[in-house]
């Protein structure tokens, strides 16, 4: 299942979205987010998701591989739908037994599915277009305005890549000492959950011990490379924004005030 | 010219228990005198435990003696100030590739370093590509780590460590981890620098046969240097090595077994060309 999250994986391919500069995607994804709770009506959503269907369109990014990545949060999205149309209050449309269906309920559960499967395309498509490496720098890059609140950014970013590099080491790290206790009696696959649980006991310790020893031995390599902090530091490779990221910023304006101007436009609700 | 020296250096380890009680001390490094001469390979030898890594770690200031001092290119190690000018005059590279290999792709992590001390991006760039060409990686600049072989990820970090432009670049037992194609590719780059760039090289080692082409040599045992001499000096005295656990290369002992059995060769032979050509000589007589 764990392989199954397209959510956080690079797309490889060449396309206009690939080529933006990350914090114009970052900062795209959010507004995207926050545009997507202000809607009060189905007009809304509809521009919404034409937005969204012409960046998908435009990354080059096959739908059905971004799709994929839904399946594992799938199941979120019925249960929070379910939960919304059964508890909502409002004008009875169908009834039996302890359970009434209402007309707002009905709208809820469909705006509560809707609105979780934009937010989720809409991040895939910018981790699906953009490498982590990428990601990291806009983050440092983009949010830098909040080193005036004292959030440490760049060290944020710092150890976010530090994780990234890590990940296919201790992935295989974890192969090793599973072979290591299998070869030696462990049972890691019988049994019930709990006992499964348990059984990964014996690899957990040892793989933290060696996570942290290896923590150890990269902050000493960076302090000798003189690593001190974001101060003073120069980059091997800056951003620099394109002219196709005003163009970016600008369409990304206009998406905004139109569609929530619109979906919060009386004439249109139905609620 | 001594580019770094050590003066009654003094360096303990003290084991405190959990209500921080000292329940042991141990003195790693034990009023160790030594100087390095600018341009030289110097190599320290010892086995586990002799304290060859923790003087090793005082000389670019990730230690500080507890007594005594270092001096690195005329820079006190204690000047904790001025720290980053010795850790860019002295390089370290030390000895799990995997754990010293900071960026994603080759040449960030290259950069990594000349990011640190500020240097402007058009010169990173030069510096990478010059670095990287040093150690014969160049072409691998694209590339992931993860990607890499053991030697190759050693050579990666000592290009890091070359692009700050060091004086002198200390090597803490850089081939623990290698297989020996992967320690004579990193022994084979090491010596390379040394000669075309005339960067000082301090190479931490217990393996013999890295240390035969070296300048000079120290022996460390129990916190003190107790050899110091060239290689051929070092080697022709068997037995004190082999009292400290230390082996010798195959070669010097099959010669040193042979001359104590009275055949006529000469002390320390190093290489299986010299007692070839010594036995061929010996022959002609």
């Amino acid at each position: 299942m764990l392989r199954d999250i397209t959510l956080g994986q690079y797309y490889q391919t060449e396309s206009v979205i690939h080529r933006l500069d990350p914090r114009v995607k970052l900062l795209g994804t959010i507004l995207f987010f926050i545009s997507l709770f202000c809607f009060k009506n189905p007009v809304g959503y509809a521009i919404a998701i034409i937005f969204l269907a012409v960046v998908i369109f435009l990354s080059k990014v096959p739908f059905l591989f971004m799709v994929r990545g839904m399946k594992a949060i799938i199941f979120l999205m019925v249960f929070t739908s379910l939960v919304n149309l059964f508890a909502t209050k409002g004008d009875a449309v169908l009834s039996f037994w302890k359970i009434t269906i209402t007309r707002q309920g009905i709208i809820m559960a469909i705006t509560i599915a809707v609105r979780i499967s934009l937010l989720i395309i809409g991040s895939s498509i910018m981790t699906l277009t953009t490498t982590p490496n990428h990601l990291t720098d806009g983050m440092e890059k983009g949010l830098r305005f909040l080193k005036v609140i004292k959030v440490p950014v760049h060290e944020i970013a710092m150890m976010m890549s530090i994780a990234l590099r890590f990940i296919p080491i201790l992935l295989e790290e974890t192969d090793k000492i599973m072979k290591a206790q299998l070869a030696r009696g462990a049972d890691l696959e019988s049994g019930n959950v709990f006992k499964r649980v348990k059984a990964m006991v014996p690899i957990l310790v040892p793989l933290f011990i060696s996570a942290f020893r290896r923590a150890n031995d990269l902050a000493t390599a960076m302090e000798a490379r003189c690593y001190h902090g974001g101060d003073g530091r120069t980059k091997m490779k800056p951003l620099k924004y394109q002219k196709r990221d005003a163009v970016a910023y600008v369409i990304l304006a206009v998406y905004l005030l139109v569609s929530i101007f619109l979906g919060r436009l009386w004439i249109f609700d139905i609620m | 010219m001594e580019i770094v020296k050590a003066k009654d250096v003094v360096f303990e380890y003290i084991r405190r228990d959990d209500e921080g009680e000292v329940v042991g001390i141990t003195t790693a490094v034990d009023h160790v005198n030594l100087g390095i001469e600018k341009g030289d390979f110097i190599a320290i030898l010892g086995h586990n435990g002799s304290g060859k890594s923790t003087l090793a770690k005082h000389f670019n200031a990730i230690l500080v003696p507890e007594e005594g001092s270092v001096i690195v290119d005329g820079i006190d190690t204690a000047e904790s100030e001025r720290i980053w000018d010795i850790r860019q005059n002295a390089g370290m590279v030390f000895q799990n590739p995997d754990n010293q290999i900071i960026g994603q792709v080759v040449e960030e992590d290259v950069g990594f370093g000349p990011e640190n001390i500020g240097v402007p991006t058009e010169e990173i760039w030069e510096r990478v590509e010059k670095s990287l060409k040093a150690v014969g990686m160049y072409e691998f600049r694209k590339n992931s780590p993860n990607r890499l072989s053991g030697g190759q990820k050693q050579r990666i970090s000592i290009a890091g460590v070359l692009a700050m432009k060091p004086k002198c670049i200390i090597l803490d037992e850089p081939t623990a981890m290698l297989d020996p194609k992967g320690r004579k590719e990193v022994l084979e780059a090491v010596h390379e620098l040394n000669k075309k760039e005339g960067v000082t090289v301090i190479l931490i080692t217990h393996y013999m046969e890295e240390v035969i082409d070296a300048d000079k040599v120290f022996v460390m045992d129990a916190g003190k240097v107790v050899m110091q001499g060239t290689p051929r000096q070092i080697f022709s005295l068997v037995d004190d090595l082999k009292s400290l656990r230390l082996d010798v290369p195959q070669v010097t002992l099959l010669a040193y077994e042979l001359k104590k059995r009275g055949v006529n060769l000469p002390d320390g032979i190093l290489t299986t060309d010299e007692l070839v050509e010594n036995l061929l000589s010996l022959k002609r007589n």
